[in-house]
């Protein structure tokens, strides 16, 4: 069996590590709220996180040693862009994409390209 | 209400039940810990890089000033999730620590990107239980796959897309509440240069510190050209 005490203090030093990361701007900054630079960070930090947490996971889902690099991915990616402005129905838009992207995976038949 | 919060985190659902699972795979064949460890490690850690890397750590009896610093690392990109959210959360009562304690990629994703009523309590109560519902999904997923282990015989190939498609969305749903492309074009060159130059493990916080910076430089420029704060610049 293994060591519990070793598992327990892990675990207890994982999330109190995870939750620091986590909790350090309301510690620092909670009254610096009406600052004009917090607000201009409110106000732009978002859109700037979407599009990089976009553009890696993407990135990340697409097979970049096919002979159209990245084409799985990126595929299934322009299709929930075309959806969504067709339609900008947000479940519509990332049904249709995953729906793509996993039948790509599963039969390969973008395998070919 | 509720109904529309589930409705809102069902992308949710389909990313993190089978990431949830992938680590809690991960967990029962590598490692020799009782199952329910895997889902405890959901409620208490919470977070899906950082599990995944805690595998490893667990797998060769890391020590524990060892682990903080990789799992405080690793999450650091967290750090600049709540600046945009310090007055959102503000008087939030006892909610704020689990709204704090929630913020995940995905959370903050929805957190920022949903329309808001004039009623701060109310939409306070919506975050939390949108933080709440996506917790949920994570822990369940890490519980079935600790218990399935080796047996996950289901084809669910490229269900995590989800979450892409799901930054996808609120990408363009951003762009059309903000009505401005620069932070857009920040994010995703900031994201294209961290690839390039980072390991994977870096890119996600070395995207943001870039950003970051490109948005105090930017912040920079438009007091000293004297533009008010908050006006429309697009």
């Amino acid at each position: 069996m293994a060591d519990m005490t070793y598992l327990l203090s892990f675990i207890a030093v994982a999330a109190i590590a995870t939750f620091a990361t986590r909790v350090i701007p309301f510690v620092f900054f909670e009254r610096h709220t009406e600052h004009p630079l917090i607000k201009h960070l409110g106000r732009y930090l978002p859109a700037a996180v979407m599009a990089l947490l976009a553009t890696v996971f993407l990135t990340r889902s697409g097979n970049w040693n096919a002979a159209v690099p990245g084409l799985d991915a990126v595929l299934p990616g322009l299709l929930v862009v075309a959806i969504h402005l067709w339609r900008r129905n947000a479940l519509l838009s990332i049904a249709a994409g995953t729906a793509a992207y996993m039948t790509i995976q599963q039969t390969g038949f973008l395998a070919g390209f | 209400m509720n109904q529309s919060v589930f409705r809102l985190t069902l992308p949710i659902l389909f990313g993190y039940i089978p990431l949830g699972m992938a680590f809690g795979v991960l967990f029962a064949t590598q490692l020799d810990y009782p199952w329910w460890a895997a889902p405890l490690m959901g409620v208490l850690i919470y977070a899906g890089a950082g599990q995944i890397l805690a595998v490893s750590l667990l797998a060769v009896g890391a020590g524990m000033v060892e682990v903080f610093v990789a799992m405080f690392v690793l999450n650091a990109r967290h750090l600049f999730y709540g600046l945009s959210l310090l007055g959102q959360f503000r008087g939030a009562g006892w909610r704020k620590a689990y709204l704090i304690f929630g913020l995940t990629d995905e959370t903050y994703s929805l957190l920022t990107s949903r329309p808001r009523g004039p009623d701060r309590h109310h939409e306070q109560e919506v975050d939390f239980r949108i933080t709440g519902f996506n917790q949920c999904y994570w822990v369940i997923g890490c519980a079935i796959g600790a218990l399935l282990g080796d047996n996950v015989a289901f084809d669910s190939t490229g269900i995590e897309f989800a979450l892409v498609a799901l930054f996808i969305v609120l990408t363009i749903e951003q762009y059309k509440a903000l009505k401005d492309g620069f932070p857009l074009w920040t994010g995703a060159a900031a994201a294209g240069i961290a690839m390039l130059m980072l390991s994977p493990s870096h890119q996600l916080i070395g995207a943001i510190v870039i950003v970051t910076a490109v948005l105090l430089v930017h912040y920079r420029r438009l007091k000293d050209t004297g533009a008010t704060e908050g006006a429309n610049h697009g």
